[in-house]
């Protein structure tokens, strides 16, 4: 029988995996986000798939106004640029530039959403509603699946700032805003996808 | 207005009709409130949620894991008892005893059970007990992620259970084709008891995949490279990428189909431009994985237990790895060989034919590392050697017979037929379940400090592995003789000795299982006996047994250095003596009870949006954002346990011969805690 509790030979130090909570809880985020990713290539080849099957209804050519997605588009990626503008003023440790930069990401972040909604009770008014196509499903799903997010990700920053006008810019909050960022960025790249495939592609017939 | 308030739901749906419906109703009704009274009576309500509901240790989160998949096997099994019962009565003239509509919601219910609710808890339990203490980790990544992970599988099985008693589960069998899964065919709520059951638990998978694979990644003790790993965290970690790579694929399947139902969306509708089959190929997109994800941990148990009671080291390590990540990789290559008669073509059929086939290389490669790891072993016959063994014997035979399906042009003739139950339930069982088995009597004396009766564990195991053959074998048979799966009644009285003899294997294991239950009642109340105080009884290769069982819930007083692969087997040789150690304040994770509101507030969602009560439905939604929303205001999730607490608890536990029970034994872990919030 072998001796109670054998005696292990000791790391030098005992604290090894208290390190890093930031780079452990980015990397999961990371993980998280690729997760996220297979989602959505799971919507987008749904779309393909659905994408003409019209069932006699209309098609991506007679809804889909281009000018004003661009609009949409540009919000969104302007967007992006304002939560970079608001990360670097986090590593400056500069509150008020963070904050101007965070709200001026939620500013448009809700113009993107708006002009989204706008964009499906055009549709729905004009009875080409989800239900009307295979097709109409499938982008109302992937579209609305990403406008989901980005709601989620504008909660999220405002609750952010709250936390930030409430309790500065501490260790934890820091590793939530790199992840929000990463967040942020994730979403602008699937619509640059959106964009293309569904609407771009969409009214080449 | 009543619509608004009570939705769908009215007191018809309670099925008074059903006899057999209503009696195990009201058996499991008194059952569990006496459960609750003895509780109660013991004055262990406020115990059960203060250490266990509320612990984020990811040992009691594992146990719970474990103990509800235990619960759920006793239901999947009923299920299938009653099938056999029905099949093995209803030839000719007879009609058996289920009505239709309930024997189709048992099959349904049967395998979405067995596979969500068994096999994926039953794992979890065990890779959440032991992948911390084999890479020498003191908690998960994620320990607050872990309890609510835990706590959306138990509210999304509590509500596929629920369906039993309150409307119906779904018919439309486990996998929910549709078109007859759709609003048009299925109007009533079984569907939709069925989609948030897979749903929400999904969800709480998908989490725990991303928890164990950073686990994994970075938490490993200093030394501990990648290939000097155990064996089992290994298989885990593939595991992972495997739930990553495949159960957000579910959650889009189930998401669609219920925008389908829900808001009459046609993705899967065979009219206003829907296709049918796109659900076919998503669903297995994620449900051949799926078959991995439960196997993988199994092959990863049976390697710690063929090295273990050879008492050597395993054999074939590097190309075990390979052949784990081989299978993983090749598992979503294949995913049309559950349709072959889609009619994709003859090309495509031959290459996911042949991919299919390809996996037997791996595997074979495994089955002859397993044989020669026990060849010229000084071999001890436990009860977890002789799973291992059941296992590599029978699993071979389904082997086979999965290589025969993989001919498109067989499977044309035996798709759908009950050649197909026996091959999958060959693969399941010993590849799976017994696994788990061996895992269970292998770490039991680990997680409680006392070893399972052996005796009874070897006649469960000799019960299962004859009812098995017998049970499963004669279904080949029958798949030959042309009797297709899911049969309420038939007209063929050759088929009815072959359903005979399987229902008499049915029993057979049912006596198995009735062994494995006298077995942990004889062990708990023999603990004495069955004490084990080294902490290593098994004489154990890797360092989860280096830990004093129960462990400490911080694990490792001092994280262990890494030199060799079979870690704590070269230390107990070397067996170098440490004299006084340093003992250092640790950081604890402080339990929460936000893991058990948060599934609280998921069942209230899904049974919402079964019953069509909107308004619970927003405010159950409302609800966990409030919750996430909170932890992330929540600055004391962690708590330091100081040095001196330490070398108290260390200097307790490691004196043998203090006989104390499980609970008082671990320091108490509501005063200890962590940090590391998830997500935002």
């Amino acid at each position: 029988m072998t001796p109670a509790h054998p005696p292990l030979e000791l790391a030098n130090t005992g604290r090894e995996q208290d390190h890093d909570s930031v780079g452990l809880a980015t990397f999961g985020f990371w993980l998280y986000l690729m997760t996220d990713c297979v989602l959505f290539a799971a919507l987008f080849a749904t779309y393909a798939v659905l994408h003409q099957n019209f069932a006699g209804g209309p098609t991506g050519k007679d809804l889909f106004d281009i000018p004003y997605v661009f609009v949409e588009t540009l919000c969104l990626l302007l967007s992006s640029t304002s939560v970079g503008l608001a990360l670097l003023a986090m590593q400056r440790l500069d509150r008020t530039r963070l904050l101007y930069g965070l709200g001026l990401t939620v500013l448009l972040g809700v113009g993107f959403i708006g002009m989204e909604l706008h964009e499906f009770f055009r549709l729905l008014s004009a009875g080409n509603g989800p239900q009307r196509s295979g097709f109409l499903s499938a982008f109302f799903t992937l579209v609305g699946t990403h406008g989901l997010h980005v709601t989620v990700g504008l909660i999220w920053m405002i609750n952010m700032i709250l936390q930030i006008g409430r309790r500065g810019i501490t260790l934890p909050i820091r590793s939530r805003l790199i992840r929000l960022s990463l967040f942020w960025h994730f979403l602008d790249l699937i619509w640059i996808g959106v964009f293309t495939l569904v609407y771009l592609m969409g009214v080449r017939s | 207005m009543e619509e608004l308030i009570f939705g769908r739901l009215t007191l018809r749906e309670i099925p008074y009709d059903n006899p057999i419906i209503m009696a195990t109703l009201g058996g499991s009704t008194m059952l569990l409130l006496c459960i609750a009274f003895l509780i109660w009576y013991h004055g262990k309500w406020s115990y059960l949620w203060k250490e266990w509901f509320t612990s984020v240790d990811h040992k009691r989160i594992g146990i719970m894991y474990v103990v509800l998949a235990l619960v759920m096997l006793l239901r999947g099994f009923a299920d299938a008892l009653l099938m056999r019962t029905q099949q093995a009565l209803a030839e000719g003239s007879a009609q058996g005893y289920l009505p239709p509509d309930h024997y189709n919601q048992i099959f349904s219910a049967h395998g979405t059970i067995m596979i969500i609710f068994v096999a994926m808890p039953f794992f979890i339990g065990l890779m959440n007990i032991i992948v911390p203490l084999q890479i020498g980790a003191r908690d998960v990544a994620y320990p607050f992620l872990n309890s609510v992970s835990f706590w959306l599988t138990a509210s999304s099985a509590a509500l596929v259970m629920l369906s039993l008693g309150l409307g119906n589960f779904s018919h439309a069998g486990w996998s929910g084709y549709p078109p007859l899964s759709e609003k048009y065919y299925s109007p009533g709520p079984g569907v939709d008891y069925w989609i948030w059951g897979l749903q929400l638990g999904g969800v709480g998978t998908l989490m725990t995949g991303i928890n164990f694979f950073v686990t994994i990644l970075r938490l490993r003790a200093p030394g501990m490279t990648l290939m000097k790993m155990p064996i089992f965290s290994w298989t885990i970690l593939v595991t992972n990428v495997l739930i990553m790579l495949a159960f957000p694929v579910l959650t889009v399947v189930l998401a669609l189909l219920a925008l389908d139902r829900y808001t009459g969306m046609h993705f899967f509708t065979n009219h206003g431009g829907g296709n049918l089959m796109m659900f076919t190929n998503l669903f297995w997109i994620w449900g051949h994985p799926e078959v991995y994800i439960v196997i993988l941990p199994a092959f990863g148990i049976y390697s710690e237990v063929a090295a273990t009671f050879s008492k050597k080291r395993l054999f074939g390590y590097t190309s075990m790895v390979y052949a784990s990540v081989a299978i993983a990789t090749l598992s979503f290559m294949v995913w049309l060989h559950h349709f072959f008669t889609m009619g994709a073509g003859a090309n495509v059929n031959a290459f996911f034919g042949i991919a299919t086939m390809v996996i037997a290389i791996p595997t074979g490669v495994k089955i002859f590392n397993w044989l020669f790891t026990f060849y010229r072993g000084r071999i001890e016959f436990t009860t977890p050697v002789l799973w291992t063994l059941g296992f590599i014997v029978t699993f071979c035979i389904g082997g086979m017979t999965g290589v025969l399906l993989a001919v498109p042009g067989a499977d044309f003739e035996l798709h759908n037929s009950e050649f197909l139950i026996a091959h999958f339930h060959n693969m399941l069982i010993p590849g799976a379940l017994f696994g788990y088995f061996a895992g269970y009597a292998y770490w039991f004396p680990k997680v409680f400090g006392f070893k399972l009766d052996e005796t009874w564990g070897k006649r469960a195991f000799w019960l299962w592995i004859v009812g098995f053959y017998l049970a499963f074998m004669p279904l080949y048979a029958l798949g030959f003789m042309g009797m297709p799966r899911r049969l309420i009644h038939y007209d063929n009285s050759h088929w009815q000795p072959y359903l005979v003899v399987a229902l008499s294997g049915t029993l057979i294991i049912f006596g198995g299982i009735l062994c494995q239950i006298l077995q942990l009642t004889l062990s708990i109340r023999n603990r004495a006996r069955l004490r084990d105080e080294t902490g290593d009884p098994w004489d154990g290769r890797t360092l989860e047994w280096s830990t004093p069982s129960p462990p400490p819930a911080y694990n490792f007083a001092r994280i262990p250095q890494i030199h060799t692969r079979d870690a704590f087997h070269s230390m107990k040789k070397q067996a170098r003596r440490t004299e006084e150690v340093d003992y250092e304040a640790i950081l604890l994770p402080r339990s929460s009870s936000l893991g058990p509101i948060m599934g609280g507030l998921t069942f209230v969602l899904g049974f919402s949006l079964v019953w069509y009560l909107w308004w619970s439905a927003i405010l159950a939604l409302a609800g966990l954002i409030g919750c996430v929303i909170a932890r992330s205001w929540d600055e004391h999730t962690e708590e330091e346990l100081s040095a001196q607490e330490v070398r108290a608890i260390e200097t307790a536990l490691r004196h043998p011969g203090a006989s104390v029970s499980f609970a008082e034994k671990s320091p108490p872990i509501q005063n200890l805690t962590f940090e590391r919030s998830p997500l935002p």
